[in-house]
C-alpha cells in the first residue's frame, strides 16, 4: 500500500472519529491496550449511528468522556481522550510520516519516522505511541521537526540498499516516497553497510532482507492478526534481523498480507517477483470469488494476464486483508483455460474442438431429446448469479426440475428462508458476539479472514468459542465439544457445560459449516443447530447469530434464485441430462450416471470437463463483470480486468445463446435486462453491495417440513475444505498453490515445535497437471 | 583456499554487499557511502558476476576475502557484528559442515556467527530430544513457580540460562523448544530472548569460556594485549574460536562491570553441568596473568585461580585511601537530615 493512500484512509477513520465525538460518541478501548485497532472500529459504528440519530447517540452514551481539545499547527481539534498524537493530527486532516504504525496492529514505537514537536518537550516525540493530554500544542512543520525526520531517514538509508531499480516495492514503496519529502541527496555515512542473509519464508513471501528497516509490521501482524509466531527479531541493535531463526514458511492461510504491510520492499510477492512495474499495471476494482467471504480486491493487469491480486479495504468483509488462495492463485487463471468449446463424439471418443454453433447445437439437441424429469442442473461454487439465474430459467422453459446446488444435499426447501442459509450476524458484527459455538467448520481453511475476526474476539476479548467438528488449530483457544451431532444434543439437553455459556451469554452465535450442508444428514443437523439457537436466543431484537458460513463464492447466490429441486423433482430419478454450471466437485460428478449426457460450462479444463459430453468454455471471475453474493448475504459484482480468452465467453451469453439455439430464447438480451430480471427472482439482487437483513426467522420451524432426514447420523463432522490451497479449480490449475502444498505438507511433516499453532493441513498431494 | 558456492545471495554479507552497492548505488544518494565503504575496506573478494541479483549464485573465494580493518592483527575494539571475525584455519565444534561456515552474519555475540538456526548440524536441530534432568526440574519448578502463571514466560531468562548450564554452555534449539514449551510459549519468543542476549551461546562453546572484555576502560588498560596473550598461548584462536582440544573458547565480552579493575578477563566453566557451574571475573590483570590463569584452570582446575582482582582486595587503592578519608561534606539524602535535626531536637 502506497503511503498516500494508507495516511489517506487512516484520516478518513480519524476524521469519522472526530465527527462521532461532537455528537457525544465514543472512545472505545485507547491507546493503553493493545489493541489499537479496537479504536478505530468503535469510532467508525458511532460514527455511522451517530449520523443517523445524533440525539439518540448522545443518550445512549452519557458516560462517555467528553473530547479533548488539542491544537495542530496551531489549529484546535478536538479528539477523543487518550487517542494518541498522531491520531490528533490525522484527525486535523496532517500527515505525519510513519513506517511501523499501523491502526490495525499495536503500537511499536521503533520507527521515530513520526516525531513531532510538542510545546514544553524538550525532545521531539514518536507521535504514534504518544498520548494527547488537554491543550496541547502539537508542531508539524517547525525546523526541528523537519531536521528530526531527515536525521531519522538517513539512519535508516544509511543501512539500506538503496536498490530501488532491482525492487520490485519500487513505485509504490513507503520509504522511496518519504526519502522524497525528507531524504537527501547524499549520505555521510561511510561505514560498511550491513547486509542480512535472506530468510525462505515459503512460496509466497520473496525476502530481501538487507532492505528491511525492523519496522516489525510483519512480525506483528503475524502474532496478532494472523495468530502464527513465526516471525521474530532476532539479534539486537545493528544485528537485529527479521526472521523465523529456524527456516521455516510461514504456516498462515493469510501470510500474503505481509507483503502489503512491509513498507519497504524486504517483503515482496515470490510470484509476481520481477514480472510487472507497479506503474505498469491497469487497477481494476473487484471482488474476490475463490471463498465465501468476497474480499474486495484490485486485480492489477498488464495487457490480457492477471499479474497480481492485491487487497481493497473493506471494513464491513476483510477489513484490509485477503486470504492466500484470493491473493495468490492468480496464475491458475492462465493455466488449463478452457478456450474454446469442445464436443464428445460418442461415447469413449475424446473431446474435440468444436466451433461454438456445433457445442450449442449438441447441447441443445441433449437438452430438448430429454425428458423433463430427466433433467438436471448443478449450480457449481465458482457459478454467478446471472448464470445461475439464466440456467434456472432455461430449465424451468422445459421444466426441468431437478436443480442443485453443489454441496448443498437437495431439498426443497433448503432456500426457502433466506436467514437459514447465510451469515446472519454479518462478518463486521460477529465481533459483538460473546460466545461462539462453531457446528462442522475449519474456519482456518474456510475462511481465514473471518478466523482473524474470531481470534480478535477470543484473545482480546476473551470471548469463549467452542467446537463441535475437526479438532483443529485455528490459532485460539477454543473448546473441543466433540465432533459428532451428540455434541449438538447435548448442548440441547444441557448436558453440556458450553450450554450454560452459550445461555448465558447476551449475544450469542452459531456459526454452521458449509460441510454440514453436503451431509446425507443435513437437514436434521441443521434443524438441531436452529433448535440450539433458538433455545440459547441466538435471535433476539436486531441480532441474529444463526451463521452459516459458506467456503464457496457460488452459493448463496444459487440458493436467492432458488436453485433447489422444484416440487416435482425427483431427485432420486437417474438423470438423463445433467448441465453442470462450474461444477466440478467429486461428489457431483459421481452422481450422474454413466450415460448421461452432460453439459459442462466453465473455465477450466478440471474434472467436471473431463466427464462432459459438451464444454462449453466460461469467464472467470476476473474475466466478467458478475454478481456473488458472499456468505452473509452481500450482493457484490465484480468487474472485467482481462478478457476471458481464446472463444470463451460471459456465462451468462452462453446460456443464453443456448437457449435460443434449442429454439426458446431467454427473455432478455443483455445482462441489464438479466439483472432486472434476477431482482424479481429475489428481491436481494437489487441492491449491490449491502447486506439485505433477512428479516425473517422462523422460530424453529424452518426445517419442520424438510423432505430430508431429519436423524443426525453419528458420521463425524470435518471441514467442507481438506485442502485450503487447492480447495477451487482455480486453485488446482496454479502452480503457486501447487507449491504451498507441498511446503505445507512437508512442514507439517516435520513440525515438532510444542508451542506452536500449527494446524494440519491435509496430505501433500501431487499436482494434478505436474509442475 | 577452496571456493564455495553459497546458496543465498545475502549470505555473502557486506563484501558481496558492497560490490552489488557499486553496480547500483554509486549514482547518488548513499551510494557515496558505498564506495568509500569500499575503499576503506580494502580488497572486495567477490568472485564471479552479481548480475542477476536476488537469485544468482556467488562464488567467493576465501582467499581473496581481506577484512576490513586490516591492521595484520584484528581490532579487539572494532564491533564485531561487523568484522568476519571467524577463523578460516580453523573451525572446531560445531561449525565444521556447513556451507554457511565462513559467513560473517550479524550475531551480537562474538562466539555465535550468526542470529539464525544454521542447518544440517545433526546435534542441533529440532529433531534431537532434550530434557532437562530431574535436579534442574526442580530449579526450574522453583523458578516458574516466582511468577503468576499468566505471566510465565517471564521465567524464560532464568530457564534459558539452566538450560545452557546443563547443555555444555550452549542452547541447541531443542534446548530452547524445551524452555519454550514448559513456560506455553511460542518458539519464535524464546529464539528472539536468546539470541538478544550475548551470555546465551547457540553453538558449542569449550569447557571453560574464555571471555575478554574489550569495552572502552579495559581497552585503555590493554584489554587488547590481554587477548593477544591468550590467542598466542592458545595456538592463535580468534574471538569465536575454540581451541582444537574443546577445552577453551575465546570471546570478546562488551562492559561486564568490572572496569575499576580493568582489564579484565570472565570465565564460564561448563565442565561440570549446573552443579559445578561457575562464572568468575579475573581483574587487574598484569602481563603474563591471564595466561598464569588459564594454565592453572587447565592443570589444577577453576578453583585454583583467585577470583577477582589478581592484585588488590577488591577495588580500593592499591596501598593507601586517597579519597574518602573523612566523613564527606553534605548534602545528605534525607532521612539523614531528618535525624541530624531529630537528634539536635
Ligand atoms: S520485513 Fe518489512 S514489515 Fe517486516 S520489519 Fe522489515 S521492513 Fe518491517
Ligand atoms: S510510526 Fe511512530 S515510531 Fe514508527
Ligand atoms: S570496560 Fe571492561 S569491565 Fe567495564
Amino acid at each position: 500500500m502506497s503511503v498516500a493512500s494508507m495516511s489517506m484512509w487512516c484520516r478518513a477513520s480519524c476524521r469519522a472519529s472526530s465527527l462521532s465525538l461532537l455528537v457525544g460518541g465514543s472512545t472505545g478501548p485507547l491507546l493503553g491496550g493493545i489493541h489499537n485497532n479496537a479504536l478505530v472500529r468503535t469510532l467508525s459504528s458511532s460514527s455511522a449511528s451517530a449520523a443517523a440519530t445524533p440525539a439518540a447517540a448522545a443518550a445512549v452514551a452519557p458516560e462517555e468522556p467528553p473530547p479533548v481539545e488539542v491544537f495542530v499547527n496551531g489549529e484546535s481539534v478536538q479528539v477523543p481522550k487518550g487517542v494518541s498524537v498522531m491520531q490528533a493530527c490525522d484527525a486535523a486532516g496532517v500527515d505525519v510520516p510513519r513506517f511501523c504504525y499501523h491502526q490495525r496492529l499495536s503500537i511499536a514505537g521503533n520507527c521515530r519516522m513520526c516525531l513531532v514537536e510538542v510545546t514544553k518537550s524538550p525532545k521531539p516525540v514518536a507521535s504514534c505511541a504518544m498520548p494527547i493530554m488537554p491543550g496541547m500544542q502539537i508542531h508539524t512543520e517547525t525546523p526541528l521537526v523537519k531536521k528530526a525526520r531527515e536525521g531519522v531517514m538517513e539512519f535508516l538509508l544509511a543501512n539500506h540498499p538503496l536498490d530501488c531499480p532491482i525492487c520490485d516495492q519500487g513505485g509504490e514503496c513507503d520509504l522511496q516516497d518519504m526519502s522524497m519529502a525528507y531524504g537527501s541527496d547524499r549520505g555521510r555515512f561511510v561505514e560498511e553497510k550491513r547486509a542480512v542473509e535472506d530468510k525462505n519464508l515459503g512460496p509466497l513471501v520473496k525476502t530481501v532482507m538487507t532492505r528491511c528497516i525492523h519496522c516489525t509490521r510483519c512480525v506483528r501482524f503475524a502474532t496478532e492478526v494472523a495468530g502464527v509466531h513465526d516471525l521474530g527479531v532476532t539479534g539486537r541493535g545493528g544485528s537485529a534481523e527479521i526472521g523465523t531463526y529456524l527456516e521455516k514458511a510461514l504456516t498462515s492461510e493469510m501470510s500474503g498480507n505481509v507483503i502489503d504491510l512491509c513498507p519497504v520492499g524486504a517483503l515482496t510477492s515470490k510470484p509476481y517477483a520481477f514480472t510487472a512495474r507497479s506503474w505498469e499495471l491497469r487497477p481494476t476494482e473487484s471482488v474476490d470469488a475463490t471463498d465465501g467471504i468476497g474480499a474486495s480486491i484490485r486485480v492489477d493487469a498488464r495487457g490480457h494476464e492477471v499479474m497480481r491480486i492485491v487487497p481493497r479495504l473493506n471494513e464491513s468483509v476483510n477489513e484490509e486483508w485477503i486470504g492466500d488462495r484470493g491473493r495468490f492463485s492468480y496464475d491458475g487463471l492462465r493455466r488449463q483455460r478452457l478456450d474454446a468449446p469442445y464436443v464428445r463424439g460418442e461415447k469413449g471418443a475424446p473431446l474435440r474442438k468444436a466451433t461454438w454453433k456445433d457445442a450449442l447445437e449438441a447441447a441443445a439437441h441433449g437438452l430438448r431429446s430429454t425428458p423433463s424429469t430427466k433433467l438436471m442442473a448443478v449450480a457449481g461454487k465458482l457459478a454467478d448469479a446471472e448464470s445461475i439465474c439464466a440456467l434456472k430459467d432455461l430449465m424451468a422453459m422445459y421444466d426441468g426440475q431437478n436443480l442443485q446446488v453443489e454441496g448443498v444435499t437437495p431439498s426443497s426447501d433448503a432456500a426457502d428462508v433466506r436467514s437459514s442459509y447465510v451469515f446472519n450476524s454479518t462478518l463486521e458484527r460477529i465481533e459483538e458476539a460473546d460466545a461462539i459455538l462453531l457446528v462442522g467448520t475449519d474456519l482456518r481453511k474456510e475462511a481465514p479472514l473471518l478466523n482473524s475476526r474470531l481470534r480478535r474476539s477470543a484473545v482480546y476479548d476473551c470471548v469463549p468459542v467452542a467446537s463441535v467438528g475437526p479438532d483443529v488449530d485455528l490459532t485460539y483457544p477454543k473448546k473441543d465439544l466433540g465432533d459428532s451431532a451428540k455434541a449438538i444434543d447435548d448442548l440441547l439437553s444441557g448436558a453440556s457445560a458450553f450450554r450454560a455459556v452459550l445461555d448465558g451469554a447476551s449475544k450469542p452465535a452459531i456459526i454452521v459449516g458449509a460441510h454440514v450442508l453436503s451431509r446425507p444428514d443435513a437437514y436434521g443437523v441443521l434443524s438441531k443447530c436452529v433448535q440450539l439457537a433458538n433455545d440459547v436466543g441466538c435471535v433476539s431484537g436486531d441480532w441474529n447469530g444463526y451463521n452459516v458460513l459458506h467456503e464457496c463464492a457460488g452459493r448463496v447466490a444459487a440458493l436467492d434464485l432458488g436453485f433447489v429441486p422444484g416440487p416435482k423433482a425427483d431427485v432420486a430419478t437417474a438423470p438423463g441430462f445433467v448441465y453442470l454450471m462450474n461444477a466440478d466437485d467429486e461428489a457431483t460428478l459421481a452422481s450422474i450416471p454413466e450415460d448421461a449426457f452432460v453439459v459442462y460450462q466453465g473455465h477450466h479444463g478440471d474434472a467436471g470437463a473431463a466427464r462432459a459430453n459438451v464444454v462449453l468454455p466460461g469467464a472467470a471471475y476476473t474475466e466478467k463483470g458478475a454478481t456473488y453474493v458472499n456468505t452473509e448475504g452481500r450482493v457484490q459484482r465484480t468487474k472485467r480486468a482481462v478478457p476471458p480468452p481464446g472463444s470463451a465467453r460471459e456465462d451468462w451469453e452462453v446460456v443464453r445463446a443456448l437457449s435460443e439455439v434449442a429454439g426458446l430464447a431467454l427473455p432478455y438480451d443483455d445482462v441489464d435486462g438479466l439483472r432486472v430480471r434476477m431482482a424479481e427472482v429475489s428481491p436481494t439482487f437489487a441492491s449491490v453491495d449491502s447486506v439485505q437483513q433477512s428479516t425473517i426467522w422462523l422460530n424453529g420451524s424452518t426445517y419442520a417440513a424438510s423432505k430430508g432426514s431429519s436423524k443426525a447420523s453419528t458420521a463425524p463432522f470435518t471441514s467442507s475444505i481438506s485442502n485450503y490451497f487447492q480447495a477451487d479449480v482455480i486453485g488446482r490449475s496454479s502452480k503457486t498453490m501447487a507449491r504451498c502444498v507441498e511446503t505445507r505438507g512437508e512442514m507439517y511433516a516435520k513440525t515438532h515445535d510444542v508451542g506452536s499453532t500449527l494446524g494440519e493441513l491435509g496430505e501433500p498431494s501431487a499436482h494434478p497437471l505436474g509442475d | 583456499m577452496a571456493s564455495r558456492t553459497l546458496p543465498l545471495f545475502s549470505c555473502v554479507a557486506h563484501n558481496t554487499f558492497r560490490s552489488h552497492m557499486r553496480l547500483f548505488g554509486s549514482g547518488g544518494g548513499n551510494g557515496l557511502s558505498a564506495v568509500s565503504g569500499a575503499v576503506s575496506g580494502g580488497v572486495v573478494g567477490v568472485v564471479g558476476a552479481a548480475g542477476a541479483v536476488g537469485s544468482s549464485h556467488l562464488l567467493l573465494d576465501r582467499g581473496l576475502a581481506v577484512r576490513p580493518f586490516t591492521s595484520g592483527k584484528k581490532s579487539a575494539s572494532a564491533s564485531s557484528t561487523f568484522v568476519q571475525s571467524t577463523s578460516f584455519a580453523s573451525l572446531p565444534l560445531s561449525r565444521s559442515t556447513s556451507s554457511r561456515d565462513h559467513v560473517a552474519s550479524f550475531s551480537t555475540n562474538s562466539h555465535d556467527h550468526s542470529n539464525l538456526h544454521q542447518p544440517d548440524q545433526p546435534d542441533n536441530s529440532p529433531d534431537v530430544h532434550w530434557d532437562f534432568t530431574e535436579a534442574n526440574y526442580d530449579k526450574v519448578a522453583e523458578i516458574v513457580a516466582r511468577y503468576p502463571s499468566n505471566y510465565k514466560a517471564a521465567a524464560v531468562i532464568p530457564l534459558l540460562d539452566i538450560a545452557q548450564q546443563q547443555n555444555d554452555g550452549w542452547l541447541s534449539v531443542s534446548a530452547m523448544n524445551r524452555v519454550a514449551a514448559i513456560l506455553g510459549m511460542a518458539d519464535m519468543r524464546v529464539y528472539e530472548v536468546a539470541t538478544f542476549y550475548t551470555m546465551f551461546n547457540r553453538s558449542k562453546v569449550g569447557k571453560y569460556h574464555l571471555m575478554v572484555c574489550g569495552t572502552t576502560p579495559c581497552m585503555l588498560r590493554g584489554s587488547r594485549d590481554v587477548y593477544a596473550e591468550i590467542s598466542n598461548h592458545l595456538g592463535g584462536v580468534e574471538f569465536g574460536d575454540s581451541t582444537p582440544d574443546g577445552l577453551f573458547t575465546l570471546s570478546e565480552m562488551e562492559c561486564m562491570g568490572c572496569c575499576v579493575n580493568a582489564p579484565m578477563i570472565a570465565v564460564a566453566d561448563y565442565t561440570n553441568g549446573t552443579e559445578g557451574y561457575t562464572y568468575n571475573y579475573y581483574e587487574d590483570l598484569q602481563p603474563g596473568d591471564a595466561v598464569r590463569i588459564i594454565d592453572s584452570i587447565k592443570d589444577k582446575g577453576i578453583s585454583s585461580v583467585k577470583i577477582g582482582s589478581q592484585t588488590r582486595g577488591t577495588c580500593e587503592p592499591k596501598d593507601m585511601q586517597t579519597s574518602l578519608t573523612s566523613t564527606p561534606p553534605g548534602p545528605f539524602c534525607r532521612p539523614l537530615i531528618k535525624k541530624e535535626a531529630e537528634q539536635k531536637a
